[in-house]
């Protein structure tokens, strides 16, 4: 929770991380390709204020110690959101995986939430894990890789029918939150991994299920918001675009804000921090405190007020996770989304 | 003017696909020999290791390409340095081979659709930039949608839309329109404001890109030093 003039705002990280990138963890003959991207990842950390710059020893394995003090103690962050990256290839144990997640998640049960994982292309195997993913975490959301190389499969599409069997089993087990990446991926080389039209037909067809673009498309938000704004159920998550930009290059910040707010609305957007590539306390601060600037260059844009920050930082994705927001932190007339499951399930006796 | 000179002048035509930027103003460019027979020796250098290799290869061989148009240019090498995909890039480019052959069996096809879709977006950004100028001095929607190419002011975003528009076979003489939509058919004057909204948010995405771009290119030269 973070107070700014007053005002109390309740903070969900839509997207968080606890990975091993130590040497350790590297496969051998791959350690070029495991160095190379954890150093990529560093680089990132230095669009943010230089005072939270991290060296790479530290960069490459953290503690829980530092996750729970960044995240919780500094940050100001109530509850966060674990999303999987496995990257089997060349990190042993994997990057950060749903069981390591989960480790720390169980140990924090109302602060963190660990998403899980499907790929249609494992077929019957692939379900079967799901169920049990889903009954042992009591999974509410997954983050999907359409682009990634599989067995010689050049990545895969939610339009694809094998994918509906998936959607259809998500419904099923009350996994209601479909995160999927799109964004810069590795393999396979040469496709545009970028291509939402997927999510667009994916939504349209289970507007049951919320789907939540992570990193907006970037660099696509173009094609991004083009089809959000014709998608009630498709949400845009902000990680990289507050990290990314907001200290680097405010006034390209206060565009793509600008855009996301005209095309994709206060009400679907969902903040994330994508700790540990940037501390959440920066952001939620100097996110509670900005405003376009004073230019007329940005004089058409929707303006965000104090009620569209508080929907952004937690009150949107508490909707979407169910995680009781205390009264005080709730906008004026809102139900809190225990009481609102409640009526839903009344409803239906 | 020197052969070296002209080499990079060559490379200032060079234009990163992703971005519609010189790739010698986006400082991708770290070295450029040339000898005194005309061997001329390239290195790029991208913002990441991990920047996209589709595009990485694109910049790699277009360079190439263009050097080696010029008549005094006798060998032509273009290496890219501190890639992930470095030495396959750098293989094929040596061979002389296309995308495929960087890669065997990891591509399905030639890179043509990329960046002609990436051509399209560029040409949306460059078109705004001048139509909303033209409204800003006071042009009228059906001015604006009547106006032909020789109308448009000299400069080098004119430049550059015409030469896109010929790259991608849309029809760019005097008397055609001035502003055509990706497609190639003319904007109307009832549809030029839903045109802007759209170019202005592609154009924020292309902006944003080459800042995130330049931003890690700064990091990876102070890290370097």
């Amino acid at each position: 929770m973070h107070t700014y003039n007053g005002d109390k705002f309740f903070v969900v990280d839509g997207h968080v991380h606890f990975w091993d990138a130590s040497p350790a963890n590297w496969v051998s003959g791959q350690e070029q390709y495991a160095k190379g991207w954890i150093e990529c990842f560093h680089a990132y950390m230095g669009l943010g204020p230089e005072q939270t710059h991290w060296p790479i020893e530290k960069f490459q394995k953290y503690s829980e110690e530092d996750f729970v003090k960044d995240v919780f103690e500094d940050g100001h962050v109530d509850a966060a959101i674990f999303q999987s990256t496995y990257l089997k290839e060349w990190y042993t144990d994997g990057f950060n995986t749903l069981e390591k997640n989960a480790e720390l998640a169980e140990k924090y049960p109302d602060r963190l939430i660990a998403n899980g994982r499907w790929d249609p292309r494992e077929g019957d195997a692939g379900m079967r894990q799901l169920e049990a993913d889903a009954e042992r975490y009591g999974l509410k959301g997954v983050k999907l890789y359409t682009a990634e190389w599989y067995q010689g499969s050049r990545g895969w599409s939610l339009k694809d029918p094998e994918s509906q069997r998936f959607l259809d089993k998500c419904q099923e087990l009350g996994i209601k939150n479909i995160h999927v990446h799109k964004g810069p991926t590795i393999w396979p080389l040469d496709k545009d991994s970028f291509d939402v039209r997927d999510v667009d037909f994916a939504a349209t067809n289970n507007p049951e299920l919320n789907f939540i673009v992570e990193h907006v498309g970037l660099p696509r938000i173009e094609d991004f918001c083009f089809m959000a704004t014709q998608e009630p159920n498709v949400y845009a998550g902000l990680a990289v675009v507050i990290g990314g930009l907001m200290h680097a290059r405010p006034r390209f910040f206060a565009k793509v804000m600008g855009e996301l707010l005209f095309w994709v609305g206060e009400d679907k957007m969902l903040f994330a921090s994508d700790y540990a590539i940037w501390e959440p306390k920066w952001q939620v601060e100097g996110f509670v405190d900005w405003d376009f600037p004073d230019d007329v260059e940005f004089s058409d844009y929707p303006r965000l007020g104090v009620e569209g920050k508080k929907k952004i930082l937690g009150l949107n994705a508490a909707k979407l996770y169910g995680i009781d927001v205390p009264e005080e932190l709730r906008l004026p007339g809102e139900e809190p989304a225990s009481r609102e499951d409640a009526r839903l399930a009344s409803d239906s006796t | 003017m020197s052969l070296r000179a002209r080499v990079l002048d060559a490379l200032a035509e060079v234009h990163d696909p992703e971005l519609d930027e010189p790739i010698t103003s986006l400082r991708f460019v770290t070295s450029c020999e040339v000898t005194p027979g005309g061997d001329v020796e390239i290195v790029l250098r991208l913002p990441t290791p991990q920047c996209a290799p589709n595009f990485a290869y694109l910049m790699a061989a277009d360079a190439r390409d263009a050097v080696g148009r010029l008549p005094e240019v006798r060998e032509v090498t273009v290496r890219l340095e501190d890639h992930f995909t470095g030495e396959e890039i750098n293989g094929a480019l040596a061979r002389g081979g296309g995308f495929a052959d960087a890669f065997p069996g990891e591509t399905s096809g030639d890179l043509d659709a990329l960046r002609d879709l990436f051509r399209r977006k560029a040409l949306v950004v460059r078109e705004s930039r001048l139509c909303e100028a033209m409204l800003a001095d006071g042009a009228t929607p059906e001015q604006v949608a009547a106006w032909r190419v020789s109308d448009l002011p000299l400069g080098p975003d004119a430049r550059r839309c015409l030469e896109l528009r010929g790259e991608l076979g849309i029809p760019h003489d005097g008397g055609s329109p001035a502003f055509v939509l990706p497609s190639g058919e003319p904007v109307a004057a009832d549809e030029l404001r839903r045109w802007l909204l759209t170019a202005r948010l592609v154009r924020t995405s292309l902006e944003v890109n080459g800042g995130i771009c330049r931003s890690l290119l700064k990091i990876r030269e102070e890290a370097a030093r």
